[in-house]
């Protein structure tokens, strides 16, 4: 039988900065997810995302993985960031950049 | 399921709060919501707003599609 909170501690865990979402980061299918996407391309950030639409098991499941009931949700180093409204005002804010750079996935410069 | 479903849940769970519904698309369904609260001292945000979720429960799983929120602290 499948183990999907297995599978997303590991895609979690293997992945720098990883966004679960509706569509993919060229084409997202919910505002929420379009405005994540369109902050990590700002801060010049190489992430994978996760369609969930593309698989109900791996939408329910991030669902509790975090005990968060809403997409999209952003990990960085296998930190849960947050949601849309999170990752904006920590946007707005400067301080997702900051973590960025201190994670590593991110220049100074960029 | 309306507004004021939403409100008093989150009334029921912070009775304290300045709360402020805002019906984005004229369904009540995606909604804007606005909690000031002393209950959220000494959270992070991302446990402000699990805070907020558990106090909606089931209308996170349907009733409610979208739910852009913000919380914060009284000043």
């Amino acid at each position: 039988m499948r183990d999907v909170q297995a599978e997303i501690k590991e895609t979690v865990t293997n992945n720098s900065v990883i966004l679960f979402m509706k569509g993919s980061p060229a084409f997202p299918q919910c505002g929420f997810s379009a405005q994540i996407a369109y902050i990590l391309s700002e801060l010049n950030v190489e992430y994978v995302g996760v369609d969930v639409l593309s698989d109900p098991e791996v939408r329910q499941g991030i669902k509790e993985f975090s005990a968060w009931p809403t997409i999209p949700q952003l990990y960085v180093k296998g930190e849960f960031i947050g949601g849309c409204d999170i990752t904006k005002d920590l946007f707005e804010s400067g301080e997702l950049l900051t973590k960025m750079v201190a994670s590593g996935v991110v220049a100074k410069d960029a | 399921m309306g507004l004021n479903t939403i409100e008093e849940r989150l009334r029921m769970s912070f009775p304290d709060a300045e709360i402020t519904l805002r019906d984005l698309t004229g369904t009540e369904d995606h909604v804007e919501a606005h909690i000031i609260s002393v209950l959220f001292r000494g959270k992070s945000p991302v446990e402000q707003h699990r805070m907020v979720y558990k106090a909606l429960d089931e209308l996170m799983k349907g009733p409610i599609h979208a739910l852009a929120l913000h919380t914060s602290i009284p000043e």
